[in-house]
């Protein structure tokens, strides 16, 4: 069972990664992305970010990424935690933790979740910069990125 | 009456987050709400002009302006998502 969490606290990278594997001997191969702050972004300083979303249809929208990557790869399992409210350069935002017998499906099927996740969860990003506070832009890289996987 | 969302820029630019609005027989789909949106006073019709970039859900899944409202339904518009 994918296990989806939406929170504004932060998470323990390596804990959570640990459950995943925790007291089980079929995994061999465990997958993650971990999503951070950047200081500068479209030539601007970035100061900090506020984190919106849309309760209820963002924890639909990540369950159902994870049961697409599920049916699509042969997984154990699948771990998708994203931070909302205010966070700063260097904050974790995301992380995505996928694992499986073999490393190709868990590789594949992490950065499958995260392309998806970012062009399908209704998440926004408003960035505090020195010329004021402005909402990110979807770029159009993201939704190739995510295109790649309906070939 | 369907309830209908805004978020982020949308919601600012509109100035309004939640509101009740009445369906009636001229307002079968998504498509035909926005013909409404676009027909009010302010900056509805810039907001949700043609080629303007914006999507929607029906009841919390993607939708299109070709999908279908039914009373009691929760209708949300927003930005392209930008999260991750």
């Amino acid at each position: 069972m994918p296990r989806v969490r939406v929170q504004e606290a932060d998470f323990d990278t390596g804990r959570e990664l640990d459950a995943l594997t925790k007291g089980r001997a079929d995994v061999g191969a465990l997958a993650s992305f971990v999503g951070l702050v950047r200081e500068e972004n479209d030539g601007s300083t970035v100061r900090g970010m506020s984190l919106e979303h849309y309760p209820g249809m963002t924890e639909k929208a990540l369950e159902d990424i994870c049961a697409q990557a599920m049916q699509r790869w042969r997984l154990i399992d699948a771990l998708v935690i994203h931070r909302i409210g205010a966070l700063r350069p260097g904050d974790r935002i995301v992380l995505v933790g996928v694992t499986s017998a073999h490393r190709g499906d868990a590789f594949e099927a992490c950065e499958f979740i995260m392309d998806y996740l970012k062009t399908r969860a209704p998440f926004w990003k408003r960035e505090e910069t020195p010329q004021g506070a402005r909402w990110v832009e979807a770029r159009d890289s993201d939704d190739a990125a995510a295109g790649r996987w309906s070939r | 009456m369907v309830t209908v969302l805004y978020f982020a820029g949308l919601r600012e630019s509109l100035g309004v987050s939640r509101e009740q609005v009445a369906l009636t027989p001229g307002t079968p789909t998504v498509g035909d709400l926005l013909d409404t949106m676009r027909s009010r006073e302010g900056r509805w019709p810039e907001v949700f002009a043609a080629g303007k970039s914006w999507r929607v859900a029906v009841n919390q899944q993607m939708a299109s302006p070709a999908t279908p409202v039914r009373p009691g339904d929760e209708i949300a518009f927003f930005p392209p998502v930008t999260g991750g």
